[in-house]
């Protein structure tokens, strides 16, 4: 991406491919797994790669990379279940952790190798970590952060549109004499795939050719997270958030209490994280999560671009404003006009009252 | 000891506007500021010098105005701070930044070796995080990122021991140096500036270097002609053309509007209720 978006001329239409560059052919995604499990990220960009590779007229291959195992050919099928026709398997013990040294290494050989004209990467930490290194060795182009990906027919390349500018604006960013073409993309941006069990396909290994002496960094332990009590909002079905309409920390118990009721996550605005009401990790938006939740409760949000770009693909949106005009109401599913402090113990108490009689209900 | 540490100069995101009717970014009054992760990096650098001894110097890339963000970081306790700027870099995307900045340090490195750098995580204005791991390799330095806690450094070997911020858990890492890092927000808090320092960085004559002095070899790698991504569109998000319906009743008793909301919203989506029994305790 531009560091400098805004001063940069337009692309020219139509280039010539360096006949090198287009025998570069395929979409690959790479497949990002730690602990046995595969991050959700990378079966939504597999279902993204498969629109992609559909338009192009050409395959799409997964990328797994780990530590020998019966693992590793189960995440391979399971990129096949999502969408994938091939996969790149490179098994090697160096490959257990995620150390940046040794998979930039893998996955750029795979490049070289196999030549792909476009490479998805979940932008996580490692994904972030290691596309960065990638793009860099390999010398070529890489969009960060995108929430649409396209094919632009007339030069076969790929456009990345991302937002820019705290997500005021958004502009789309082509890579046309270079590949593959990169791009990074958050998870819960891109819907997840139906998966389809009857897919099978090809696994095609490749060594990763290293030796334990010659990396330089070591993994000395992992410490893992303690889910218990720590916010997942990423993937939360309910998230109930307060902004800065909320007035005072004492009142952002009201949106704790109507999240306890729903068995929701809290989330919150910038201001709100930055003042301490609630940690980090629960701040929706440009600098933070994006979500897509079934739904989502906004009280005392105005519905800035910058919050708004984290949260606008939610199933159903609640809002609830004192100001009439606030933003969040262009394109909330429903609205109510009011003062969250009043709202907020209404609503909570006609939700418990719901479920307490559906429960009966049976 | 002697670390590098890359800012930026960004406008404050918060405080962006796009006009209406044109759709540009208006950029009036809005104030730059030093990239707020970059500070988390500077603060991190500061404290090893202050346990381990040495030298801290800021680096960083932009228009002569950027000025102001390395004399802030000189005024929290840099020792030394360089401008690389050049009419040349306009239109750097982040492998020409990378390349820029790779260059600035190997001039650096000619008067005192370096053995750390320090960049942002991530810049506000951006947003890629790119830049950190673009610079490491081309410096074939070990990369660090998203370090959440310098545990030790040990001088004689040469090692650093960081803990890292990975999916699902903290990596405890150990390398060598040289080596760059970018740390995780939250990991530390900026101190004040001193009365002295704010007073040396009024006065400390920065250095400034044009794409010469910063010993870029290749033109073609920098500016617009040496960044392979291309902006082809810039343009605002489309607003939804479909707005919130106002739930309304003859009262608007809160009781009565959440009542006629959950309806509503029961109607429609008839399934969520069980996705909310399933969660609710």
């Amino acid at each position: 991406m531009s560091e400098a978006a805004e001063t940069r001329k337009p692309a020219r239409k139509k280039v010539e491919l360096d006949p090198k560059l287009a025998a570069y052919k395929g979409v690959w995604v790479f497949v990002e797994h730690e602990r046995g499990q595969v991050h959700p990220v990378s079966w939504e960009l597999m279902g993204e790669g498969r629109k992609l590779a559909d338009k192009l007229g050409v395959e799409l291959a997964g990328v797994v990379m780990g530590a020998p195992g019966p693992e590793s050919r189960v995440f391979c099928n399971e990129a096949m279940f999502h969408g994938a026709d091939l996969c790149y398997l490179m098994e090697d013990d160096l490959l257990r952790d995620y150390r940046n040294e040794p998979f930039t290494k893998g996955l750029t050989d795979l490049v070289n190798s196999y030549q792909p004209e476009i490479l998805l990467i979940g932008a996580t930490t490692l994904g972030r970590d290691l596309a960065g290194s990638v793009a860099t060795t390999l010398k070529t182009g890489l969009t960060a952060d995108c929430t649409e990906l396209a094919i632009d027919m007339e030069n076969r390349s790929l456009a990345a549109t991302r937002p820019t500018f705290g997500g005021s604006l958004l502009c789309t960013i082509v890579t046309l004499n270079y590949r593959p073409q990169m791009a990074t993309v958050r998870p819960r941006v891109m819907a997840m795939p139906e998966t389809d069990r009857t897919r099978s396909g090809r696994i095609l290994e490749h060594p990763l050719g290293m030796v334990e002496e010659s990396i330089i960094t070591k993994v000395l332990e992992f410490i893992p997270d303690n889910m218990q009590g720590k916010p997942q909002l990423a993937f939360a079905d309910i998230i109930v958030s307060g902004g800065r309409g909320m007035k005072k920390p004492e009142n952002f118990q009201l949106i704790w209490d109507l999240a306890k009721v729903l068995g929701a996550e809290v989330g919150a605005t910038r201001p709100i994280v930055q003042a301490g009401w609630v940690e980090a990790d629960r701040q929706v938006g440009q600098s933070g999560k994006t979500v897509r939740p079934k739904l989502y409760i906004a009280a005392g949000i105005s519905g800035a671009i910058q919050h708004r770009v984290g949260m606008e693909d939610s199933d159903v949106i609640i809002a609830i404003n004192s100001d009439p005009n606030a933003p969040i109401f262009d394109f909330a599913t429903y609205g109510i006009v009011g003062n969250a402090m009043v709202i907020l113990p209404a609503l909570t108490e006609a939700f418990r009252q719901h479920l307490s009689t559906a429960r009966l209900a049976g | 000891m002697h670390i590098v540490v890359c800012i930026k100069q960004v406008p404050d995101s918060a405080q962006i506007r796009v006009h209406p009717v044109t759709n540009t970014i208006m950029r009036q009054g809005v104030p730059a500021i030093v990239n707020p992760y970059d500070l988390y990096s500077l603060e991190e650098a500061l404290r090893i010098k202050d346990q381990y001894g040495g030298r801290v110097t800021v680096l960083s890339m932009g228009p002569p105005q950027a000025e102001t963000a390395l004399r802030k970081a000189i005024s929290f306790g840099a020792d030394d701070a360089i401008l690389v700027t050049d009419r040349a870099f306009a239109g750097s995307d982040t492998l020409a930044t990378s390349y820029a900045l790779a260059s600035a340090i190997r001039q650096i490195e000619k008067d005192i070796p370096v053995d750390m750098v320090f960049a942002g995580k991530q810049t506000i204005d951006g947003d890629t995080a790119q830049v950190g791991p673009g610079i490491a390799k081309r410096l074939d330095m070990q990369l660090l990122t998203y370090v959440s806690k310098v545990r030790e450094i040990d001088l004689e070997n040469r090692t650093v021991t960081v803990e890292r911020r990975a999916e699902g858990g903290v990596q405890v890492l150990r390398t060598s140096m040289p080596c760059l890092v970018t740390v995780l927000e939250g990991t530390n808090e900026m101190r004040f500036a001193t009365m002295s320092n704010m007073f040396r960085a009024a006065r400390y004559p920065l250095k400034t270097w044009d794409k010469e002095k910063a010993g870029i070899e290749d033109v073609a790698k920098i500016g617009l002609k040496g960044s392979p991504t291309i902006v082809s569109k810039v343009f605002a998000p489309t607003p939804k053309s479909v707005k919130a319906e106002i739930i309304d009743t003859e009262s608007n008793q809160p009781k009565d509007l959440a009542v006629t909301l959950l309806a509503k919203l029961f109607t429609k989506k008839p399934n969520l209720q069980r996705d909310i029994a399933k969660n609710a305790p």
